[in-house]
């Protein structure tokens, strides 16, 4: 507030600061309109061609691509595998945030680091290294088959090559966010006698809800949509081991367009579902962080 | 660990035992077999395997691309976090929101939406058959496919830094007789610089790697439009593993390299931002 009263009698009209610090008319609409379109044809019209495609052979086709056996099958495993993979990494999530976090130890950004490698691998290597590791030339490989046990080119390795690919989405939403808000709530809470897990119900989890769930949202639409990890550890068995972006790819190389659209269409939803429900969270994690601070001011004043 | 136990917190053992076992044997146990596995081959072999004028192809097609595609996406980006950050127009949060697509869609939903698209037949590749200009099956596929997914990772590392930024400062530099095109090259971009290589970085990283989203609009042509990461299937797929295993490792490394350099990156301009 200072700067700004001390910044207005200097210049003459409030107007001549907006022109200086801001383009003129014509060049800010420009460049909204480069941007714009730019964006037109990377996002938006690949969104609209996907619906198109999807009903250009009528509603009936493309009710029947998505209730075929084959296409329910694979959005099954979809959602067995997220079902899995999500509550995995939450619990990895949270615990990884926690000790980060509320805690000071050597190695914490080797660790930090550690977590995000993930991200760093291509899916397809994330997806090959459980074929080394549990296909039929691994060093596993021959024990797995006299025991009947099948890991690759079936359900348990598509499992866990999604959980590999998702496994950091969780812990990163939450790590810096527990690390902005310190340990003092927890610390009061601990002294008044409470216990581990009810700080953790009662203090931290309201005050990180937004954050986890951010994450979760996150992490669940790549589980659902994971294709290139999953791709190299699924045996492509139509009924048994497609997801629903697997089954996308089987129909587009069979030439069954309309058919491999309309079961994109519902991967398409799943992801403007993500995008709005993501975008919700954002307002509410504002909206918490912006009443904070006006909860905060007066306590400030109180005690200056 | 006397540091550790003053803490009057519980659940220092337990969260970073959970922690250290999970990442130990879902991520550091299987992405060291590949170290392990290639072991196994003789310097010569993974030397022939690494260098065989089909692998160098492929490299040369997937870093080409990524690295056009990357420098596309900082321009574009920079552009689309300036205009979301500083213009208000109609619709704004609704565009906003839109910017995370390439995150949420399924890569392979992209990859057949942008073929179809750019096809010879197909709404944008139709326009531009005439003009002589494939895309789909070719290198500019490849590099189409690749801006589409990289493209939120500058705009959204931009983003922030350009939120901060201060409009003192640029007033100051107006006050100081700077013309809007200077105090823009000279104050506002020396400081989003860190913030735009970050996300070129993260676009690049992810472009290297990527898969889903281009293996239907490559073509898959070999020593043309293959790419590294369809390369390393096709060798999974002919039981080649030690071939397989090599030509991922020297991903592997690149990967690693990138991500170190963006950690860099970011604690570089963290310490930036601090002072």
């Amino acid at each position: 507030m200072a700067t700004l009263a001390l910044s207005r009698p200097a210049t003459t009209a409030p107007r001549t600061i907006t022109r200086a610090t801001g383009e003129s008319r014509a060049l800010r609409w420009t460049l909204i309109s480069i941007a714009l379109a730019f964006l037109a044809l990377t996002l938006v019209l690949p969104l609209v061609l996907v619906f198109t495609e999807a009903l250009a052979k009528g509603l009936t086709t493309y009710l029947g691509a998505i209730r075929e056996p084959d296409a329910l099958s694979a959005a099954k495993l979809t959602l067995l595998i997220a079902s899995i993979a999500v509550p995995v990494n939450l619990i990895f999530g949270v615990s990884a945030a926690w000790c980060i976090s509320k805690f000071t130890f050597p190695g914490k950004n080797l660790l930090i680091t550690l977590i995000d490698l993930p991200f760093a691998v291509s899916p397809v290597i994330s997806g090959m290294i459980f074929v080394l590791l549990f296909g039929a030339h691994s060093w596993f490989g021959p024990w797995l088959q006299d025991h009947d046990i099948k890991i690759i080119f079936a359900v348990p390795g598509m499992v866990l090559a999604t959980t590999f690919v998702t496994a950091p989405f969780i812990a990163r939403e939450l790590i810096p966010l527990m690390q902005e808000q310190g340990t003092e709530e927890e610390e009061a809470a601990i002294v008044l006698g409470a216990g581990g897990w009810q700080t953790f119900w009662r203090v931290t989890l309201p005050n990180i809800k937004w954050g986890l769930l951010y994450g979760l949202i996150l992490c669940n639409a790549r589980a659902m949509g994971e294709f290139g990890a999953v791709s190299v550890v699924s045996g492509h068995i139509r009924g048994v081991t497609n997801t629903l972006p697997l089954h996308v790819e089987i129909l587009y190389n069979e030439y069954a367009f309309a058919a491999s659209f309309a079961v994109a269409s519902v991967l398409t939803l799943l992801a403007l579902v993500t995008l709005a429900l993501k975008t919700l969270v954002e307002w509410q994690q504002r909206r918490a962080t912006t009443d904070l601070a006006e909860d905060d001011s007066p306590l400030e004043r109180t005690a200056a | 660990m006397r540091r550790t136990s003053r803490s009057v917190l519980p659940g220092f053992g337990l969260s970073l035992g959970i922690t250290c076992t999970y990442l130990s044997l879902m991520v550091l146990l299987p992405l060291a077999t590949i170290f392990a596995r290639t072991t196994e081959l003789s310097w010569p072999t993974f030397w022939a395997t690494v260098t065989n004028p089909r692998v160098v192809a492929s490299y040369r097609v997937t870093f080409g691309a990524s690295l056009v595609a990357a420098l596309v996406n900082t321009v574009f980006g920079l552009l689309v976090a300036w205009v979301l950050v500083r213009y208000r127009f109609p619709g704004r949060r609704l565009v906003d929101a839109m910017v995370d697509l390439p995150f949420a869609l399924p890569t392979a939903v992209a990859g057949i939406a942008l073929t179809t698209l750019y096809a010879p037949n197909g709404w944008i590749g139709s326009r531009l058959d005439p003009l002589g200009i494939k895309v789909s099956y070719t290198w500019l596929g490849i590099t189409v496919a690749l801006i589409f997914i990289g493209l939120p990772f500058v705009v959204r590392t931009v983003q922030p830094v350009l939120d901060d930024l201060e409009v003192e400062v640029e007033e100051a530099a107006a006050s100081l007789g700077a013309r809007r095109w200077q105090t823009f090259t000279r104050v506002v971009f020396p400081t989003v610089a860190p913030a735009l290589l970050t996300g070129f970085a993260l676009a690049f990283a992810r472009a290297v790697g990527e898969y889903g989203s281009v293996v239907f609009i490559s073509g898959n042509m070999p020593m043309k439009t293959e790419i590294v990461p369809l390369l390393i299937i096709t060798k999974l797929e002919q039981y080649d593993y030690p071939g397989a295993t090599a030509v991922a490792l020297v991903m592997l490394v690149v990967s690693f390299v990138l991500l170190l350099t963006i950690n860099l990156l970011q604690w570089a301009a963290r310490r930036r931002m601090a002072i």
